[in-house]
């Protein structure tokens, strides 16, 4: 039957970009410059996707779930003056770098094509998606992305979980068992049901930018996260990408310095799909 | 030392010799299979915990989603590559003196694959659905990832360990038929079922031969493909100091010399265990040592290249690794493995080191931790400063992963013990034809008229069919 398939489609599949007429490809921008480090996003993120919140001790042995996660950095740009020490001990967030990171949906993603079972692939609308009921389990995935935003369910979480806390959980989506990788969807639950949406309402091929918002972006307060469709002209975050001169299939962006995307680790020629806009901070201050 | 010593062996003596390992060991071999058969336990307990609380236990964490449970497949399975070297390319480059040790150089093959395949299995999240790994018919017509090195190791250790037993049981059925004689109660039935009817007729051994020759060329192969597949479980990652292009050879390497190290250790237990003093002799030794120095020179070179490459290369990530291993939180290990692995080996420069079997038990213990190292190394440091700073962690094997190891060394030794007290460990037709060359290596004449002899006893034959 596979096979069948297989040689029926078989020019579509040699095709080198198998889903270029797709109408869809979601991608993100990140304005790091609005990014207060606040971590709404996270909770809505654990909200949203069903998270277990694993306590304490075992966030500190890395088996936290969190999907979306503010990683801190202190790296200073050279030129910085010293900071008062006096002051950076009681304030150890000053001068902190925030990023949030998340499945980057990297269109060249390194952890498809090493699972033994095609539990992730690549979905027509260019997520990477993460097939939980195929997941064995053998975390290959985990160890090849390099932004290290798989999460892997090192214990059953939900085992004890008290009873009314239940009804708080998503019916949209699962909840993942002990064993199984798991990862941000981009809130596919979200992006189903408004391709549904925009069927019912007569335009099967095309979601109206806006009507459709990620579980992170919609708790932003600074609106530091935009989410859209890279193939959709109107949407914003397409013209974001375009007026900071990101573009996709490269591993270099050619240029200015003084224009402020750049795209994680893209010179491991990974594609992903999100855009970070850099700090400019002021170094006088 | 004589090189000819075993040429004054009587064949009877060889026989009887050999069949009495099959009967009255040293009382020590009782003690190393309890010892052995208590860890087997200690494992099975771990790994039933482990299924029941979830990998977690391990403890593994975010980076580290391997761990020692990789290292110890990457170990085990390198170390059955030199019984295949033993038995296959040095009978297809007619080395002699292989012929006392690699029975059980072979039998070290396959329970070493049989102790790797428990690695993958268990180190699975959902052990339950493994058997998805396999290209097997459904009624849903999904098959499973061919791109992904997992599946080709599936692949590969499958082929490889059918290929080894079959290697094994065919080399063995002449001697099953030896023993198969002088046998009684439940050993006679398998003897006789594992012997295939051999009667020893001339006919029987050209097949034998022609068969035999035809499934070691098959071999050869395997034992460079296997360890590459492995090593390209790592190479095809994108991980800094995973995916560097010479470690299929350098696998194949390591995976040579750790072999080599353990068929040291296992020469002297068994010659000591079950007194094959006038077989295995320092002549042996000797030459395996060269071997084991030799295999060792060359890991060492690809190890110092692999350094190079990448200290040359002055990528960000891999060169970070780098420093992080020879200078980090790993240190230990890593100049562990080269103490070990780099320095230990000089020792068999030495003829005198050499002749000394109890010395070489001992450094071919070293060498096996360097190897053991050497896996480690591979598998943890890289995940530990990988490309996401903010992930960087170090976490060390605990009680759950430390036990099932010791318990994978024990389950190898239980399988390998049985083995050696139910089928003969030393092929003795092997060791036969061994002493008979030696005893008339001198007159070449003589042994052109076997060639003859041996024409005219099949031409009989046929006329009697």
């Amino acid at each position: 039957m596979a096979l069948k398939r297989m040689l029926e489609n078989w020019s579509r599949l040699r095709q080198q970009d198998y889903y270029a007429d797709e109408p869809y490809m979601w991608g993100m921008s990140i304005d790091l410059n609005k990014c207060t480090g606040c971590g709404a996003c996270v909770t809505a993120c654990y909200a949203e996707n069903n998270l277990p919140v694993v306590g304490k001790e075992h966030c500190g042995r890395g088996h936290s779930m969190h999907w979306l996660r503010i990683e801190r950095y202190w790296g200073e740009p050279d030129d910085t003056p010293e900071i008062d020490q006096e002051v950076a001990s009681d304030y150890p967030e000053r001068g902190a770098h925030y990023i949030p990171m998340m499945c980057q949906q990297c269109n060249h993603a390194p952890c498809e094509p090493v699972c033994p079972v095609v539990a992730t692939y690549h979905s027509p609308d260019g997520l990477n998606t993460q097939v939980y009921n195929r997941c064995v389990g053998s975390r290959y995935c985990a160890n090849n992305c390099p932004y290290k935003v798989r999460y892997f369910n090192f214990f059953n979480f939900w085992e004890g979980l008290p009873h009314p806390l239940e009804m708080q959980l998503n019916p949209d989506l699962s909840v993942r068992d002990k064993g199984v990788m798991e990862k941000c969807t981009f809130c596919v639950q979200r992006i189903r049901s408004a391709k549904d949406s925009a069927e019912d309402a007569g335009h099967p091929y095309h979601v109206e930018d806006g009507t459709l918002m990620t579980a992170c972006q919609q708790s932003c307060p600074t609106q530091a996260i935009v989410f859209g469709n890279l193939r959709d002209d109107e949407s914003k975050v397409k013209g974001l990408w375009a007026s900071h001169k990101v573009e996709l299939d490269r591993y270099e962006q050619e240029k200015p310095e003084d224009i402020r995307g750049y795209r994680v680790l893209e010179e491991l020629n990974v594609e992903p799909c999100v855009m970070y806009l850099d700090r400019v901070r002021d170094t006088e201050a | 030392m004589s090189t000819y010593s075993m040429k004054d062996i009587e064949w009877a003596k060889i026989n009887k010799d050999v069949l009495a390992s099959l009967e009255s060991p040293r009382a020590l071999f009782w003690v190393v299979l309890a010892v052995c058969a208590l860890l087997v336990l200690c494992g099975v307990a771990a790994e039933v915990y482990q299924y029941n609380e979830g990998l977690g236990v391990a403890p593994m964490d975010r980076p580290h989603f391997w761990q020692l449970y990789i290292s110890n497949f990457v170990f085990w399975i390198g170390m059955s590559h030199s019984g295949t070297l033993l038995s296959a390319i040095l009978l297809l480059t007619k080395a002699d003196w292989r012929k006392p040790i690699y029975r059980f150089a072979e039998a070290m093959t396959l329970f070493s694959i049989l102790t790797a395949a428990i690695f993958p299995v268990i180190h699975l999240g959902r052990v339950w659905n493994m058997y998805w790994v396999l290209p097997y018919p459904n009624e849903r017509g999904i098959w499973p990832n061919f791109r992904s090195p997992l599946l080709w190791d599936a692949a590969a250790i499958t082929t490889y360990a059918t290929r080894s037993a079959l290697f094994l049981s065919v080399g063995m059925s002449p001697a099953l038929a030896i023993c198969q004689d002088n046998a009684r109660g439940w050993r006679k039935k398998l003897y006789t079922a594992l012997s295939m009817g051999w009667m020893g007729r001339a006919s029987e051994w050209m097949a034998f031969r022609k068969t035999y020759v035809l499934i070691a060329c098959f071999l050869v192969p395997l034992a460079v493909s296997v360890h590459s597949i492995v090593a390209s479980d790592f190479a095809m990652s994108i991980m800094p100091d995973w995916h560097i292009t010479s470690f299929p050879p350098y696998f194949v390497a390591g995976a040579l010399y750790s072999g080599c190290a353990a068929i040291i250790t296992l020469f002297v237990m068994l010659r000591y265990l079950f007194k094959f003093e006038a077989y295995m002799t320092t002549e042996i030794m000797d030459k395996t040592a060269k071997l084991t120095f030799a295999i060792a020179m060359v890991w060492n070179f690809l190890n110092l290249g692999e350094y190079a490459s990448i200290w040359y290369s002055n990528d960000m990530f891999e060169k970070e690794v780098l420093l992080q291993k020879f200078f980090g939180p790993y240190a230990p290990v890593v100049w562990g493995m080269l103490i070990c692995a780099t320095v230990a080996p000089f020792a068999m420069a030495f003829e005198k080191f050499r002749h000394n079997m109890w010395a070489m038990f001992w450094l071919s213990l070293v060498l096996q931790l360097g190897m053991w190292l050497e896996r480690f190394q591979i598998v943890s440091p890289p995940l530990a400063s990988n490309h996401e700073p903010w992930t960087w962690a170090v976490v060390w094997p605990g009680t759950v992963q430390l036990t099932l190891t010791a318990a994978s060394f024990g389950w190898f030794t239980m399988l390998f013990l049985i083995f050696c007290k139910v089928f003969p460990s030393v092929s003795m037709y092997e060791v036969k034809e061994m002493v008979f060359h030696r005893r008339h290596a001198s007159s070449r004449a003589e042994m052109e008229d076997i060639g003859k002899i041996k024409d005219e006893v099949v031409r009989s034959e046929e006329g009697l069919a």
